[in-house]
């Protein structure tokens, strides 16, 4: 049951989008967001959906993960989009007794949807098609130039793989010691909130007991494998950038230059 | 009638995205009252998939299980008590234990069918009795105890729910020999003293042949063979086809009987080789037929 979550999810492929580079992709991913905020008229998002469709057809990720990944955002969705569309003044375009709906406000909550849409999706995309390691990789280089203002650039990224790295065992832990309890008769479907909350106990205590066990574990072994931060670390894979990574950058920088254009024209 | 039986049961993981896995396939078996029955396969054929839904822990993507007759998903709401009486043991099962004292670890089960004081109290100290613990280990926080004390813990906890079907995967896990036969033999003696059916998973034929009546072996999501020990033995060749050994000791026993020694080859254990090779020398001078 907690397996069927899907943030951050990995689908191992051989698409262009999947071999491309990830330091790439992390920058294409953020300028695909540049996109979607500097396009000021709905209009001018369908480059942006278009962008998204193209992007999903290639990655040969399948359309039907991008519902999947939109799911949790649409109570954001629904409440922004209400709070726009009666909140924001401007030419009228019904009236019932007080509440009035305008021009302005309508074409707010459709430009805020869409982009929190395509937001979510584009940047799942982007960890649909980078496995974890990979990314993690990516951003420690990204960030390489704040060594030099004294952030702990590797201890970070090392973090975030690790923990990226545990995700799925924590969840595959807790889903076993759930059934190991359930199968001992513990009850967490019903009760009121604090018989819930005392349900949690039997599986807390031992994920807590595992998590820390296990956390001192990989200590010992990364130590016994002389680990000693990022000084002089190699990496057996090296990054290289591609024609594809040049050709994904072009797409891109094009991309917002139509978008710029169609807001000239619309405004 | 049987308690367990599965109809056409199959079980597939992550459907719908690129990992899909049949996990189990098919599969229909019954299982009779009052057995024990060893349930042996290699790393990844389905076994802990199999026995996680006879106690409604998974639920089947397609079949049926019936408990007693009954269908398991028919009425989601007895799914509860289900559970009380298909007891699942399972594999490291150490790392379950939550509570302060290793006595209210072991009473969680028998408080959650809302059994009495007395009840409780008296069915801790029977299991606790069952895997050996002491007075003093039951006291005890279960962190401070040692692995295999850990495992019995956990074991007790089970068995202290009386279950009339218990099942254990891998029970014997990362433990040494003696603490292997310690609990295969508490687990038999449960099993004689209740008259409950009995499921073990393991990985060791060996193990299998000291107490299972049955056997049941699984290949790559299917059922290989389901038979009586005999039966399953005495197909040493295909079994090492899937990659299980029968028992060392028969093994060598199939072999004098090809070279013409006239012994049983039905050698599963330490005790019944020294008996046939006593006979065997007992017979003198015929030893070569
Ligand atoms: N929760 C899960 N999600 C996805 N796949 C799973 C899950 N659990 C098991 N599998 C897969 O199903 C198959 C059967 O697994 P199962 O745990 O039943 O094997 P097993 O016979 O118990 O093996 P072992 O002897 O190693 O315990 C394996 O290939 C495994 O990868
Ligand atoms: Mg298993």
């Amino acid at each position: 049951m907690l397996r069927d979550i899907t943030i951050g999810q990995y689908f191992p492929g051989q698409s262009p989008i999947h071999k491309m580079d990830p330091r790439m992709k992390i920058i294409a991913t953020l300028l695909y967001i540049v996109m979607l905020f500097v396009a000021s008229h709905p209009l001018s998002l369908i480059v942006g959906i278009a962008m998204l469709v193209l992007m999903y057809r290639v990655s040969g990720i399948p359309m039907k993960m991008i519902t999947k990944s939109l799911k949790p955002v649409v109570p954001i969705i629904i409440f922004t989009s209400v709070l726009n569309i009666f909140f924001v003044s401007g030419d009228p375009l019904f009236q019932f007794g007080f509440i009035e709906i305008t021009r302005q406000g309508l074409m707010l909550a459709i430009l805020m949807s869409v982009r929190i849409l395509c937001l979510i999706a584009g940047s799942s995309l982007l960890t649909y098609t980078t496995s974890p390691i990979e990314l993690t990789d990516a951003i420690e280089i990204l960030l390489n130039p704040l060594k030099k203002v004294k952030v702990p650039v590797h201890e970070l990224s090392m973090m975030m793989t690790i923990a990226l790295r545990f995700i799925p065992t924590l969840i595959e832990e807790t889903d076993k010691i759930m059934n190991a309890q359930k199968a001992r008769g513990a009850d967490m479907e019903s009760g009121g909130l604090m018989q819930r909350a005392k349900a949690l106990v039997p599986i807390l205590v031992p994920l807590f007991v595992s998590s820390f066990r296990r956390a001192d574990e990989l200590a010992m072994a990364m130590e016994c494998r002389c680990y000693r931060g990022g000084d002089g670390r190699t990496r057996m894979k090296q990054l290289h950038y591609s024609h594809r990574d040049w050709i994904a950058l072009c797409i891109m920088l094009v991309s917002i230059a139509a978008v710029l254009l169609l807001n000239r024209i619309l405004a | 009638m049987a308690v367990i039986k599965t109809e056409n049961l199959s079980h597939v993981y992550s459907e719908g995205t690129p990992f899909v896995k049949t996990a189990i396939d098919n599969i229909s078996i019954e299982i009779e009252e009052g057995q024990m029955i060893g349930v042996i396969g290699h790393t990844g054929s389905g076994k802990s998939t199999l026995i996680q839904h006879f106690n409604g822990l998974l639920q089947p993507t397609s079949g049926k299980i019936y408990i007693d007759g009954e269908d398991m998903w028919a009425d989601k709401s007895k799914l509860r008590d289900i559970r009380f009486k298909v007891g699942l043991v399972f594999q490291y099962p150490e790392y379950q234990l939550f509570e302060e004292t290793c006595y209210k670890d072991i009473a969680f089960g028998p408080k959650n069918m809302g059994l009495d004081e007395g009840e409780i109290d008296r069915r801790v100290r029977e299991a606790a009795a069952f895997v050996s613990l002491s007075e003093e280990q039951l006291m005890k926080s279960p962190f401070e105890l040692s692995g295999g004390q850990k495992r019995r813990v956990a074991i007790a906890g089970v068995l202290a729910m009386k279950p009339k079907v218990l099942i254990l995967d891998e029970p014997t896990a990362g433990l040494d020999p003696k603490g292997r036969d310690r609990i295969l033999g508490q687990i038999k003696e449960y099993h004689q003293e209740e008259k409950n059916t009995v499921l073990i998973v393991s990985h060791s034929m060996e193990d299998v042949a000291k107490f299972a009546q049955k056997v049941l072996v699984m290949n790559r999501s299917k059922v290989f063979l389901y038979d009586s020990v005999e039966n399953v033995f005495a197909r040493a060749g295909e079994l090492s086809q899937i990659g299980l050994a029968v028992p060392q000791i028969t093994q060598v026993f199939m072999e004098l009987k090809k070279r013409g020694y006239p012994v049983n080859s039905n050698v599963y254990t330490i005790e019944a080789a020294k008996k046939e090779m006593i006979r065997l020398l007992e017979k003198g001078g015929e030893v070569r037929a």
